[in-house]
């Protein structure tokens, strides 16, 4: 059974909110960006109305979108069990994994494509498809009617050649794709656009909580707020490197009396996430200062608090997709060390907003340096701030899709 | 001040970034990229990026020169890109010649690290430009003041720093307006000589307000 939906967003946030925040001619330009573009239809199509990321960037996205009088729709596929298990598998063989399946499952693939575009109405002007999942509904296209774009949020920089050349062939009937780096594009010819991804600054994961909140979520864990903390956010993960966190943490601790906060989730998809666990509490041994915390998948106050209480932000991961855990902890105005891979080197511009390090030595000097420098690190971290309010806020995301819509609609009137 | 007949027309121009199929691991592919990539991507990577980057207010002038730095580790090749100030040039057909120059020159001086593979690769980007007008315009002083606080931090750069390549002179559109349409050289000579890599945009927009209110007194 497939059933397709069209979502609805709750609790709108009024794009005036923004305002004290971005600045009120930023939000202006938003407007005079909208105002030709009134009158022309905008889809967006993903694969969840709920959870991940891009569910979580278009349930902000639209409503703002919509209180600038553009017509937007939001629509959701879904299919059956195996329609999901094979999208799994592609996006862990897009990450570079392996890829097991047998060759008709990419016919169970397209036809739930099709089952789709059966239900759905694909006549809007601009049409935005996200990930890999709805990618094949491009062919409920007419006569290359509208404007056809392929948002890719995932990390294509060492895809598994048997799905991507599975997926190319539809890949290249789009007019643009949007890719969240430099490093994810591919050879296809089409123009590539790069889109960051963005957080929202008025989300309960961002917003600014009372201090008596955040010492009450330290006091939860055990967590000395006298003392220097340093914090991993991540999941429970190898690519994330939470062991080699704890022994850039050893290194510091000879020099600093601090603690190491490790707090995430494992993901239910994700069956490595108990092992390492196991490991990361192997590493930290009975030290007290190692605060491992294993949180619910949706913990947003905690998170909050748990950034908003750090004296440096660690991201010390060796594989990244964009690891906007870094664009959070600027936000918040804290000092990052964070690895130079996937998209942190666009967030993290070194010695400008935060510090790069490229091993566990490193991140242990760079952690040490902004210890002992107090005041350069609040200047990186102040710096970081700006640099997220300029390029990975909600608002920006919404003046790239503004502006790509502009100029498509500019071109194709030529 | 009597109203004038060329009222200052405020745009605001937004930015699309195009990834292009060009990437360097190395400073001689660097060079080479340098020699072949479009005009758009010189503008990115120079001009524009002041504008994403305009709340650094030290040591940071361009993504060519902090790649050199902080990808290559080659800090005296990126002081000689840093160097660059995009004020002197009307042509990005010049300001690529000079980078060429230095990138090449280096690269003939160090053999051994232009080969050398750099910590990160710099990828070659295209800013695609969409200007609009914002719906006001001004025909005194007094109402360029204030038209001046409603823009946007992209607004002042578009008329202020990238104003440039379009006029072909070293000047930017405020100035221009205010010489040739106001007759008002003096405004117009200060508000040029702002320091756009010591200033953030913030800061240009209130130099800029604090030289106007100065002039509306006299």
């Amino acid at each position: 059974m497939t059933t397709t939906t069209t979502t609805t967003t709750s609790r709108p946030i009024p794009l005036d909110d923004y305002a004290p925040i971005i600045g009120q001619p930023e939000v202006d330009e938003l407007r005079a960006l909208a105002g030709s573009l009134r009158g022309h239809s905008i889809q967006m199509v993903n694969s969840t109305a709920v959870g991940g990321g891009v569910a979580e960037i278009l349930t902000r996205l639209i409503p703002i979108l919509k209180e600038l009088d553009l017509s937007v729709r939001w629509d959701v596929i879904t299919g059956g069990n195996d329609f999901y298990g094979i999208t799994k598998a592609f996006h862990n063989a897009l990450h570079g994994g392996p890829y097991l399946l047998p060759p008709e499952s990419f016919e169970t693939f397209l036809a739930y494509n099709r089952q789709n575009l059966s239900r759905l109405s694909m006549d809007s002007e601009f049409t935005v498809i996200h990930d890999p999942q709805p990618v094949a509904l491009i062919q409920g296209r007419s006569n290359h009617s509208g404007h056809w774009v392929w948002r890719c949020h995932i990390d294509l920089s060492h895809p598994n050649p048997a799905v991507w050349g599975l997926l190319e062939p539809w890949v290249k009937q789009y007019d643009a794709a949007i890719f969240s780096s430099p490093e994810f594009i591919q050879r296809l010819p089409l123009p590539q656009y790069l889109f960051f991804p963005c957080i929202d600054p008025l989300s309960e994961k961002n917003l600014e909580i009372p201090p008596e909140t955040v010492r009450g979520i330290l006091d939860l864990y055990g967590i000395d707020p006298k003392r220097p903390i340093l914090t991993q956010i991540s999941r429970f993960d190898r690519l994330k490197d939470p062991v080699g966190v704890i022994q850039a943490y050893r290194i510091v601790k000879r020099y600093f009396d601090c603690q190491l906060v490790l707090a995430g989730g494992s993901a239910d998809d994700d069956p490595e996430g108990e092992a390492v666990l196991s490991e990361v509490k192997e590493a930290a041994g009975d030290d007290p200062d190692v605060h491992i915390l294993n949180l619910p998948p949706w913990s947003p106050t905690e998170i909050n608090a748990l950034q908003q209480a750090s004296t440096i932000i660690i991201q010390k991961s060796l594989r990244e997709g964009f690891g906007l855990t870094v664009a959070e902890a600027l936000w918040k105005k804290k000092p990052v060390v964070a690895s130079a891979v996937g998209g942190i080197p666009l967030q993290i511009i070194h010695k400008h907003t935060g510090l790069l390090a490229h091993s566990v030595a490193g991140a242990a000097y760079q952690i040490r340096f902004l210890l002992s420098n107090p005041a350069l690190a609040a200047k990186l971290a102040q710096q970081g701030h700006e640099h997220v309010r300029e390029h990975f806020l909600i608002t920006t995301n919404a003046k790239r899709y503004l502006t790509l819509f502009q100029y498509l609609l500019a071109t194709s009137e030529k | 001040m009597q109203g004038i007949e060329s009222p200052f027309q405020f745009l605001t121009a937004s930015y699309l970034i195009r990834v292009q199929n060009l990437r360097a691991t190395t400073l001689a592919e660097f060079a080479a990229g340098l020699e072949t990539c479009s005009d758009a991507c010189i503008f990115f990577h120079t001009f524009q990026s002041l504008s994403r980057h305009h709340f650094l207010t030290e040591g940071f002038s361009n993504d060519f020169a902090q790649w050199a730095l902080a990808a290559c580790n080659r800090p005296e090749l990126a002081e000689q890109l840093a160097s660059f100030d995009i004020r002197e040039y009307t042509s990005l057909a010049k300001l690529r010649a000079d980078m060429r120059r230095v990138v090449n020159d280096y690269c003939e001086l160090h053999p051994q690290f232009a080969a050398q593979q750099t910590f990160e690769a710099f990828g070659f980007c295209e800013a695609i430009e969409v200007a609009i007008p914002l719906g006001f315009d001004a025909r005194t002083l007094r109402e360029f003041n204030e038209g001046l606080q409603k823009l946007s931090r992209a607004s002042l750069h578009y008329h202020f720093i990238a104003s440039r390549l379009r006029l072909h002179l070293q000047t930017n559109d405020f100035s221009n307006w205010f010489e040739n349409t106001l007759g008002l050289p003096n405004l117009a000579h200060r508000a040029d000589h702002i320091d756009i890599y010591t200033s953030t945009l913030e800061g240009v927009r209130l130099i800029l307000t604090q030289l106007i209110e100065k002039e509306l007194c006299t």
